[in-house]
This record gives structure tokens, C-alpha cells and sequence, in this order.
């Protein structure tokens, strides 16, 4: 494995690890992945979801940097998500095999948080907004949305204004 | 737009719309490989400008999500995904 994509390989299995998700336990499946997140890392600035076009705009693509937003959905419908770089506990324990998962993104029945009007008409009676991590849906009451969800480790620009 | 060609067996026309970058896309192409079928790929995330409108356009014709891979069989029916089962059954029966 050459550095970088061992380097990829090691932090995301620590990172899975340390929050309670599962890396796929195919490492040649999953070394073909990092290598295409590594490939759209220095493509586009970001490494978005390496079996799902990217426009090239961070803004646009925001939903399917990996961790993509569908993930955990995925993982608990279908025991992997999107690509199958991450798994069920059932699938990495061998029990379950990982199949093709099919596109979630785009569908109508995605759930919208509630509207900046509503948001605002709701954060006259809250003492903080609450902020969701759309990666995993942690919540927190705070003036501002964490640097780094505590969870799941996404960035900032993950979280939405929940209340 | 600049397909690739892979020769083999001629069983008609198969397009596949791939991602240079994706596992799923891989394997896909490894199993037509692998039946010895000559088909056609264009990787998407390669192309650029008109090219690549043209290929979405192509894609999206066939499903609507522009997922990949997608393998279109003898202009009849698309294959979304890596369906083993599926891709050899449109190959046979389409």
C-alpha cells in the first residue's frame, strides 16, 4: 500500500473506531476506495464520495464529502453505506455481506430541517439555537455550531440550525 | 464523446457510463471483461466541458440520479449499479 493511501487507511480506522462505526473489513475494497478519495482530494480541493460525480464546487458537493450525509441511513437500511467504505457492525463482524446500496441522494422523501423562518420564529422562546450535524445528527444548544462535530468528527460547514 | 473500446464477443451494443474513481464501476467492468463481451466505457469524471454535458445528458436519460455505474444494453434497458445477476440477464435477454 503506498503511504498516503496507508496513512488515509490508519486515520480512518482510528477515527471509525474512536466513534462507533465500522470500517469495511475488505482491505483491498477499501484501499481501491481511499485511493479515489485521495484522488479527489487533490482534484477538487475535498474528498468527496469517490463512486458519485462531484460537480467540483465544495457548496454543491457538500452533502457527499466523506462522510457523506447518507451514510448512517445507509448503513442501517442496507449494512453499508453508499460505497461501502463503512459497514454495519452484522457485516464487519462477517455475518451479513455488503451489497450494492441504491442512490439515496436526491430522493424527495429527504427530510428538511425546519425553514430559517421558522427557525427564527422558534429561537424567540429557546435560550440557544440548536445546531445537527447532518453527517451523524448530533444536536447541541450553543450560540454557534462546534469547529468539529464531537461525534462523528465532521467539520463546522456539516451542521444545519435545527431550532 | 470519446468512448473506450473493450473488444470481445459482439452481443450488441453495451455502453457503460463508469467513474474512474469508484470500486463498484470497477468491478462492473471487470465482469464484462470477464464474460469476454465487447462493450464500450467512458469514464464521466474524466471528461470535460461539452463532452461531459453530452454524457450526463445520456446518463440521465436512462436514470434520472446519474448514478454510477450504468450500463445501458442494446438501447433497451439500463442496469443501475453492480447487479451481477442483472447485467447478465439484460445481456442475455434484452
Amino acid at each position: 500500500m503506498p503511504d498516503e493511501v496507508q496513512e488515509l487507511f490508519d486515520k480512518l480506522k482510528k477515527d471509525a473506531q474512536a466513534s462507533g462505526y465500522n470500517l469495511n473489513t475488505d482491505e483491498a475494497f477499501v484501499t481501491e476506495l481511499i485511493k479515489g478519495l485521495i484522488v479527489n482530494q487533490k482534484r477538487y480541493g475535498y474528498n468527496s464520495c469517490p463512486c458519485r460525480l462531484s460537480e467540483g464546487d465544495k457548496w454543491k458537493d457538500m452533502d457527499i464529502i466523506c462522510p457523506c450525509d447518507y451514510r448512517d441511513l445507509d448503513v442501517s437500511e442496507f449494512g453499508s453505506c453508499y460505497c461501502a467504505l463503512y459497514v454495519s457492525e452484522a457485516v464487519a463482524r462477517g455475518e451479513k455481506k455488503f451489497e450494492p446500496v441504491p442512490e439515496r441522494r436526491f430522493s424527495s422523501q429527504e427530510k428538511k430541517a425546519l425553514s430559517p423562518l421558522d427557525s427564527l420564529g422558534q429561537k424567540k422562546n429557546l435560550a440557544y439555537p440548536v445546531w445537527r450535524c447532518k453527517v451523524c445528527g448530533y444536536l447541541c444548544a450553543r450560540e454557534q455550531a462546534p469547529d468539529t462535530c464531537p461525534i462523528c468528527k465532521a467539520a463546522n460547514d456539516r451542521f444545519e440550525m435545527f431550532f | 464523446m470519446a468512448k473506450q473500446r473493450v473488444d470481445g464477443e459482439d452481443r450488441g451494443s453495451i455502453q457503460l457510463y463508469a467513474l474512474s474513481t469508484c470500486v463498484w464501476c470497477k468491478m462492473t467492468k471487470a465482469l464484462l471483461e470477464k464474460m469476454n463481451i465487447g462493450f464500450d466505457y467512458v469514464y464521466v469524471d474524466q471528461l470535460q466541458g461539452e463532452e461531459k454535458e453530452q454524457a450526463l445528458e445520456e446518463v440521465k436519460r436512462w436514470n434520472p440520479k446519474c448514478s454510477f455505474p450504468s450500463l445501458v444494453v442494446h438501447g433497451k434497458k439500463c442496469v443501475i449499479g453492480y447487479k451481477e445477476d442483472e447485467i447478465k440477464e439484460a445481456i442475455d435477454t434484452v
